[in-house]
């Protein structure tokens, strides 16, 4: 009896993976601790390992996604699952059909998880209240994008060897953002302190309440960060005026390799994608020696793999061997 | 042929007369005829033991959407009065914001025809202040008054023109009318679902700041002390705009106010989980705006308790909370609600909650009711202040069941519902 609860003091992240918000900060590292043997499938010649062998997945985009979408697609692949796609546009799961109408028809398909983005936030969660089925959040209107907070904290840990600690700034539309409280989530759960840098009409207005920094300036956010989070700028938020101009949005709050200069060697930049190179950040800095960008995109795919198996019922001191039976 | 009911020793609460003593009531032909103690009835009365329960004038809500014509699988008027007897109400006033819009006296005509018909609570049209609440040119106001109107309004939209609000309030006066407004700046709400706070910014959902309910207010009231015309706010949820109003009325501007029962005991945390049973608008606010409506409807700067009952079917509250829509219905929760949770705590006395729902109501539409002088419609309605009930959607009468108010245990409720001395509702 010692013995079991000493091997599962975490308790299991329950059917779906909402958001971070709800989790305890045991839960978050077991994911990332879970997603460090899968990092390695992916770099074999033959990338596959049969963990979630029969198991029917569907993966639901009501909002257009490339990485995510292939992201998911990959992680469920390579674990050996059946996946489905459906995406809103030109399918039945359009407009029309209402999303309880769509979560009833899942269920009468006997699938077993459902990996979902949808416009609206709470989508997820109403999702996951009415079908059997495991639900991963895949980014819900401006609520959260889990999985994303995850493959950050997992790229934070990788290249600084811990978060504890560490200041982290979120740089960008958080008022419209998942990423960004996904982001402050996980980064506090983990002890890290977490600001936010943006012109005030991108931000939540109760923000601070968070417990984040805000920073007006993003010359103040580098001499402060070891870490920024550059968030994209979407085209249509200077349609509806919440900045002036991409130019000035660029010259005031773009992080440009002008404003590096006087940055520590070891300022780590990230960005979830995808990015609008000369609005946000410049190409010299997405390309340059801070950025950690494709690194993301390659821990996104051991985190879903992570969180899947997990979420079907894998132990997570047994991923190792998981993996390892499945490669014999 | 005359029809004669006597209630018998009830406690008779009417604050119009002052009265809150151990009384009969005998009602004629559908009037007041005699309220005492011991009258001794005629024999052919029908006589309605009332010991143990309140005698109130007829409850009226002056804010129900009723949604007939145009959207009759969320109520009808026939459905909507059968709810409004059987929360207590002897007469609603309705809401304008039908499809089409009761913006002419043929519209206006519609809805008594269909009330009368209905046989229940008396149903007193509301009409547009706007050709079809486009906010653009005042509707045939003198027209409508005519065939019955009580009152006019825009609401679901506010009147965002601030000339055509002024025109509306120099032009109602001539009719004795109160002009009634939905007060929200859409230019501070518009795309957005629920309070503006650090519980929205959680949810990350776009929130609406207390300044779009308040400046609408501010400006309402400005009008309304330029034009010397009658301005009727519905559902104040915000500190600063009950504050508005008290001091305004202090300055003499001709302002009446309504509060609605989810204002008075709901916060915003009912959102939580993206429940969409608690997306109204305006939307639930925090505690130190429900102790300040508590505090308005106490002393008066918020005259009437009104429902804003908006009907909606099951499966358009049944999405993502984005999509869902705004409303709650509210008539047959309303009794039980405030006195359990407003009158039980002290908020206001038995007294105060008969004056807000009846006596306050039709003084601010200028309705006959809200009195049992001798002489006044025969409109009544018995409430049992003892009755423990739990809201249970299924046993509404409303086509509607959105309530955030489900599995609540109660004490307090109606018992009994007269219109016109007739007896249309009873436990």
């Amino acid at each position: 009896m010692t013995a079991a609860m000493a091997s599962s003091p975490v308790p299991a992240l329950g059917k779906d993976l909402v958001g971070l918000e709800s989790l305890s900060q045991e839960q978050i590292l077991m994911i990332l601790d879970t997603a460090e043997p899968f990092k390695e499938i992916s770099e074999r010649r033959i990338k596959k390992v049969p963990v979630l062998r029969g198991k029917t997945i569907v993966n639901l985009f009501f909002e257009a996604s490339t990485r995510t979408r292939i992201s998911f697609e990959f992680a469920e692949k390579r674990l050996s699952a059946d996946t489905v796609n459906i995406s809103a546009a030109g399918s039945s799961v359009s407009k029309g059909e209402t999303l309880v109408d769509t979560a009833r028809n899942l269920e009468a398909m006997r699938i077993d998880m459902v990996v979902m983005r949808h416009g609206s936030s709470g989508a997820a969660k109403f999702l996951a209240d009415r079908i059997p089925s495991n639900v991963i959040n895949a980014g819900d209107g401006r609520h959260e994008h889990p999985t994303q907070g995850l493959l950050d904290l997992l790229t934070i840990r990788d290249h600084c060897d811990r978060v504890q600690d560490l200041k982290v700034c979120l740089v960008g539309d958080i008022l419209h953002s998942r990423v960004a409280r996904s982001n402050i989530y996980g980064l506090l759960k983990l002890g890290a302190e977490v600001a936010v840098c943006a012109p005030k009409t991108l931000l939540p207005s109760a923000i601070g309440d968070l417990g984040v920094k805000v920073f007006k300036r993003i010359e103040e956010a580098i001499e402060w960060g070891d870490v920024l989070n550059v968030l994209r700028l979407q085209l249509e938020r200077m349609e509806e005026g919440y900045v002036p101009s991409l130019r000035e949005y660029n010259r005031i709050w773009g992080v440009t390799a002008r404003k590096l200069e006087f940055a520590p060697q070891d300022l780590l930049i990230l960005h979830p994608g995808p990015m609008n190179r000369g609005v946000e950040i410049d190409s010299d800095v997405a390309d340059g020696p801070h950025s950690v960008i494709l690194n993301q995109v390659t821990n996104g795919v051991a985190v879903r793999m992570a969180v899947l198996y997990l979420l079907s019922g894998g132990q997570p001191g047994s991923a190792e061997a998981a993996k390892k039976e499945a490669g014999a | 042929m005359s029809a004669k009911v006597l209630l018998k020793s009830g406690r008779v609460v009417d604050p119009s007369q002052g009265l809150d003593e151990i009384l009969d009531l005998l009602l004629v032909d559908g009037i007041v005829a005699s309220i005492g103690k011991e009258i001794s009835g005629p024999e052919d009365a029908d006589v309605i033991d009332c010991s143990g329960l309140i005698v109130s004038p007829g409850l009226i809500d002056v804010h129900v959407h009723l949604r007939e014509p145009g959207e009759e699988h969320k109520e009808t008027i026939a459905t909507g009065v059968q709810a409004a007897v059987a929360g207590g109400y002897t007469a609603v006033c309705a809401m304008p914001n039908t499809d089409p819009p009761i913006d002419d006296p043929a519209a206006v005509g519609f809805i008594v025809a269909e009330g009368r018909k209905a046989q229940a609570a008396r149903v007193y049209p509301v009409g547009c202040i706007s050709v079809q609440r486009a906010g653009e040119n005042l509707a045939p106001i003198g027209e409508m008054v005519d065939a019955g109107a009580v009152a006019i309004t825009d609401d679901g939209n506010p009147v965002m023109n601030s000339g055509l609000m002024r025109l509306a309030l120099e032009y109602a006066q001539a009719f004795g009318i109160p002009v009634a407004d939905h007060p929200e700046d859409l230019g501070l709400s518009a795309g957005r679902h629920m309070n503006e706070s650090i519980v929205s910014t959680r949810l990350g959902l776009a929130g609406k700041p207390n300044a779009a309910e308040e400046v609408h207010i501010v400006r309402d009231l400005l009008l309304a002390e330029l034009t010397g015309g009658q301005i009727h706010l519905q559902h104040i949820s915000t500190e600063f705009g009950v504050d508005a109003i008290r001091q305004a009325k202090a300055r003499g501007v001709r302002v009446t106010a309504e509060a609605s029962p989810h204002h008075l005991v709901l916060t915003e945390e009912a959102v939580e989980g993206y429940r969409t049973e608690a997306k109204m608008n305006p939307p639930l606010r925090t505690a130190k705006d429900v102790a300040a409506v508590r505090a308005g409807l106490a002393d008066g700067s918020l005259d009437v308790i009104a429902t804003d009952h908006a009907p909606h079917h099951y499966d358009e509250k049944e999405s993502a909370f984005e999509d869902a829509p705004n409303g709650l219905v509210g008539l047959e929760t309303a009794v039980g609600i405030i006195m359990t949770d407003i009158v039980s705590e002290g908020v206001i006395d038995i007294v105060t909650m008969i004056d807000r729902m009846s006596c306050g109501p039709a003084r601010a539409f200028g309705l006959s009711g809200g009195t049992l002088s001798e002489g006044a419609l025969g409109d009544v309605t018995v409430i049992d202040p003892n009755l423990s009930w739990t809201v249970d959607p299924n046993a509404f009468r409303s086509k509607s069941r959105n309530t955030p108010f489900t599995g609540r245990e109660l004490k307090g409720a109606p018992h009994r519902t007269i219109v016109g001395g007739r007896t249309v509702w009873t436990r």
